[in-house]
């Protein structure tokens, strides 16, 4: 089992969907919200997530192509 | 010997021992250094500070590094420019230009690298490591250089030569990444995570990013010890906007100013402005964007310092704008003709964002403004480099000289 920190970024057309709830339904993984903040035009969410690997990387690309942002919680890792 | 007392998370304010570490366990916050500035005041004084080094190593007093091994290439203590033509051209009277172009690796990255890889030693790494699109890339392999230490640098496949050129001068092993933007951040995070390497803006970032303080101390002392009324920053991540209040505050607290009058302002590109958008739209979080700039160095989309930056630019009654690529180029050529400073990318966002808070007001013409120049212009020369006149070509006599100079310059050509 691997624990992941994310940032999920959700758009307001996704606000209402409980994406944590399927994502924790669809697939083998365990979430758990640290901190978040939600408002009506924008929504971010910093989430651990406990699982195996594989499942892990296939959990967060459907959260993606549901149309969710996946960061690293610290934010752009790149910089200028 | 330092006068850290630990790492504190800024958002739950949980206390952590000084270790390579920078999220918080239980929050997923950042961590950011703490000190005890009763002990500092009783230490500092401006004479000792004036005695110092002229590197960022004379504020060590407020620098998170323990013992002796110092890494110092030279960073830092660079020129504060009292600007009288680019001062005349925006209509400011008491305009000026903090020139970081000039540091060892050409970039204020030297400030925040000198520390990281000072702490990446005590705390016994000997790798170093980053993810860049430029500056931060040329530091980290120069200090790593002057240290013993190795270096693995991160690059996008795609960056230009001469960015490439310049970190790889320093022999560090240079990784292109052939992916996205989002691709080379998400195998950044993973080989942090997966390596005992010192990252120097992930596992080392509370430290590293500490040395952007010295933006304000040098400025300040360079001021005869006072802080300005107004400053204007470029934004990427936001660390070093948040740092440069940071250290004027901290000159406050143990009584080297009298106070912080400071207004910050922050300047970002037109293609990456998450924290300009936020800041007009009342958000206290910026959307993550997809950059899109000639102004690489800022090019930073989802800014780890946002929600701190909005709050500072709030505080202060600062103000946050964007300049397009065009204005960007007018902005390093404004620069470059006006004081003899050739600045990169950031420097002319810096430039044209100045000019409309200037045009508008939101920067008095009479307060005392600092304009952070922060990388040279020879990293960035293509974007300029359409952009500026071509020499005149002339056979060798003085006939083909005096019709050139007719030509292109009849009044130089008439005052002989």
């Amino acid at each position: 089992m691997t624990k992941r920190r994310v940032k999920l970024t959700f758009p307001s057309e996704l606000i209402t969907e409980p994406i944590i709830y399927l994502m924790g339904k669809e697939f083998e993984v365990v979430t758990n919200v640290r901190r978040a903040n939600v408002t009506s035009t924008f929504g971010w969410v910093v989430l651990e997530l406990d699982g195996e690997e594989d499942e892990l990387d296939r959990a967060l690309q459907w959260a993606e192509e549901q149309g969710v942002g996946v960061e690293p919680v610290e934010g752009d890792i790149i910089a200028g | 010997m330092s006068f850290v007392t630990g790492l504190k998370c800024r958002e739950c304010g949980r206390s952590y021992p000084i270790e390579p570490t920078h999220i918080c366990e239980f929050c997923f916050g950042p961590l950011e250094v703490e000190y005890d500035y009763e002990k500092i005041r009783a230490n500092v004084s401006r004479e000792k500070i004036a005695a110092g080094p002229p590197t960022i190593w004379r504020y060590r007093d407020f620098l998170p590094v323990e013992g002796d091994r110092i890494v110092d290439i030279g960073a830092g203590y660079t020129p504060l420019i009292k600007s009288n033509n680019l001062a005349k051209a925006l209509g400011l009277d008491n305009l000026y230009l903090k020139n970081d172009c000039v540091n060892p690796s050409y970039s204020f990255k030297d400030r925040v690298v000198s520390v990281a890889c000072t702490k990446a030693l005590e705390f016994g790494f000997d790798t170093l490591s980053c993810a860049s699109t430029g500056n931060l890339a040329c530091a980290v392999a120069a200090h790593a250089a002057r240290a013993g230490m190795k270096a693995c640098v991160f690059i996008p496949a795609d960056l230009e030569q001469g960015k490439i050129l310049g970190a790889a001068i320093y022999a560090p092993l240079l990784v292109a990444v052939d992916g996205n933007y989002d691709e080379v951040n998400r195998l950044c995070s993973e080989v942090a995570d997966e390596f005992g390497w010192a990252f120097v803006n992930i596992n080392i970032r509370p430290y590293y990013s500490e040395g952007s303080k010295t933006l304000a101390y040098e400025v300040a002392e360079q001021l005869g010890w006072r802080a300005p009324d107004h400053v204007i920053v470029p934004i990427a991540s936001g660390s070093m906007f948040t740092k440069i209040w940071k250290g004027y505050n901290e000159l406050a607290k143990v009584g080297l100013i009298d106070g912080v009058p400071t207004v910050m302002n922050g300047a970002q590109a037109l293609g990456c402005s998450p924290i300009v958008t936020a800041f007009n739209d009342g958000h206290t979080h910026a959307k993550p964007v997809r950059p899109n700039t000639i102004a690489k160095s800022l090019a930073i989309g989802n800014p780890a310092d946002a929600v701190y930056v909005l709050r500072i630019l709030r505080e202060t009654g600062g103000s946050a704008d964007v300049a397009t690529d065009e204005e960007v180029v007018n902005g390093i050529k404004l620069l470059a003709a006006t004081e003899g400073i050739f600045a990169e990318t950031a420097g002319g966002v810096t430039v044209a964002v100045l000019k409309k808070m200037a045009q508008d007001g939101r920067i008095p013409r009479d307060a005392l403004t600092v304009a952070y120049i922060t990388g040279n212009g020879l990293k960035t020369q293509e974007a300029v480099i359409g952009h500026i006149a071509q020499p005149m070509r002339i056979k060798p006599t003085l006939e083909a000289f005096e019709e050139a100079l007719a030509k292109r310059e009849p009044t130089l050509a008439l005052a002989r």
